[in-house]
């Protein structure tokens, strides 16, 4: 967890972030600074806007015309709203894996390398380091190294989440998105992908979007509160669960919603 | 705790463990009430009732502790309930001790009227120092009921003058000492009695402070009045 005294640099400054699907504003002026290579996971019920201003972090809404961001979000000082961006560079910064694992429909070698082939142009021998070393990352490596070209489909549930996760990594990203990345895992599953994150965060930062409470506490460092678009409360983890300052995540945490 | 929570068996568990832990209060505070009633009267009958209700009130303990054990691997609890829970714990370890101590001072009433001698001994002067005590563990069980920060600063407060009350005892008691060596013997035995229930002031502070841990989220112990008091308000 987080040793309070050393306040780490910031890697993601959202500032007056509205965001609205057609008319429907749905987030609210969010302003908030994510710590680099810490775990930060928003949560809230469902429709507080979590899952929302994570897809804004790549600009993933973009696929969808009616949908729109206002403010900025600075990553590193640039920020990821200008228009002249390039979104493709931006979501080679800002990985994602999302909720039911999706693997690519070929083999497990080429789900890794399909990424990296679009950035990067390596050699045969430092592709298969690559895709070796990904693997490994997401603490797969040992249960499919013998089989790497058989499908990704192949895998059970919770080995293709890892695989979504060694996909998301191996373009080396600065910042992985995870929404609810264990939500269709079992526990054991579970675990490995927590202790997976934990390790994650000494090269990346890592945003999670979780529904499951305990999950926000095993695993993150900071934790954000979000009701109805509005961030309530954004601070250490250890505070939020033990002594959050508003009324209301003390409520939602400790199952009072409602 | 005012709201209720989506889930009315925690509410009921978490209702359930904080009346068992009442319960524990009031047997507790009968206990040190016999036993001081023991010291005034010089009453043994009296002092081997509280010596053999004690194991009442281990056995509380034990099944408190249990039941907390129980909720806290079926329920996850966090922030205030997780509060609640680690104080409920901690209070409970607290009121034991008191039944030890109230154990101890029935012990040592059981000597002093065995000893003639005793009686002459300034037993009169505990009799502010002891309804003090016990009128604290009883104040610290109604703040615990009804999360009352004032009551509880005022029970720190009320503290201090048990441990003065103490030391002038204890001087007394020297003087009593060095005038007539054949004292010491039941001089001891005074200051045991004395110092047990200056540990029931200090059990009744502690108790008062996880009052503060559970509103608050601050943990006030080892930490001066003016600090607990710039928590409080």
């Amino acid at each position: 967890m987080t040793d309070s005294n050393d306040s780490p640099p910031i890697k993601l400054s959202v500032k007056d972030l509205n965001f609205y699907y057609g008319k429907f504003r749905a987030l609210n002026s969010i302003s908030l600074d994510i710590p680099a290579n810490r775990v930060t996971a928003f949560i809230g019920p469902s429709g507080c806007g979590k899952s929302t201003l994570l897809r804004t972090f790549n600009r993933m809404f973009e696929l969808y015309p009616e949908q729109r961001a206002e403010g900025s979000i600075l990553l590193d000082g640039e920020d990821l709203l200008d228009f002249k961006q390039d979104v493709a560079l931006i979501r080679a910064r800002v990985g994602m894996v999302f909720q039911k694992p999706t693997p690519f429909p070929m083999s497990i070698f080429d789900n890794i390398t399909f990424g990296v082939k679009l950035f990067e142009n390596l050699s045969r021998i430092d592709m298969e380091e690559r895709v070796e070393w990904a693997l490994k990352k997401a603490a797969l490596w040992e249960e499919v190294k013998d089989k790497l070209q058989q499908s990704g489909a192949s895998l059970s549930g919770g080995q293709q989440q890892r695989l979504c996760i060694a996909r998301g990594i191996a373009i080396k990203p600065e910042i992985l998105l995870l929404d609810e990345p264990c939500s269709a895992l079992d526990p054991i599953s579970t675990a490995r992908v927590e202790e997976l994150i934990a390790e994650l965060k000494a090269d990346y930062t890592v945003i999670i979007v979780t529904h499951n409470m305990q999950q926000a506490a095993r695993c993150s460092d900071y934790t954000a509160y979000m009701y109805l678009g509005d961030l309530v409360e954004f601070g250490e983890t250890n505070q939020m669960f033990l002594k959050p300052g508003r009324q209301e995540t003390e409520d939602y945490i400790t199952g009072r919603f409602g | 705790m005012s709201e209720k929570h989506l889930s009315s068996q925690f509410d009921s568990d978490l209702n359930s463990v904080s009346t068992q832990l009442m319960e524990m209060g009031g047997l507790v505070e009968i206990q040190i009430q016999k036993a001081i009633q023991a010291l005034a009267q010089f009453s043994v009958p009296l002092a081997e009732e509280v010596m053999k209700a004690e194991d009442r009130v281990d056995m509380m303990e034990v099944a408190i502790d249990h039941a907390l054990t129980a909720i806290i691997a079926r329920r996850q609890p966090a922030a205030r309930d997780l509060r609640l829970l680690l104080a409920i714990s901690k209070i409970t370890t607290n009121l034991e001790r008191v039944g030890d101590e109230a154990n101890k001072i029935a012990r040592q009433v059981k000597s002093i009227v065995e000893s003639s001698d005793a009686r002459k001994m300034p037993i009169g002067d505990l009799r502010l120092a002891s309804h003090l005590a016990v009128t604290l563990i009883r104040r610290a069980l109604d703040a615990f009921a009804r999360l009352d920060l004032d009551a509880v600063v005022s029970i720190l407060k009320e503290d201090d003058q048990i441990d003065q009350e103490f030391k002038g005892f204890t001087r007394k008691l020297v003087t009593y000492m060095m005038e007539d060596p054949r004292t010491i013997g039941d001089s001891l035995n005074l200051l045991f009695l004395a110092k047990a229930i200056e540990r029931i002031g200090d059990h009744a502070k502690n108790i008062a402070e996880f009052i503060i841990y559970i509103v608050k989220g601050t943990d006030v112990r080892h930490s001066s009045l003016a600090h607990v008091e710039s928590i409080v308000h």
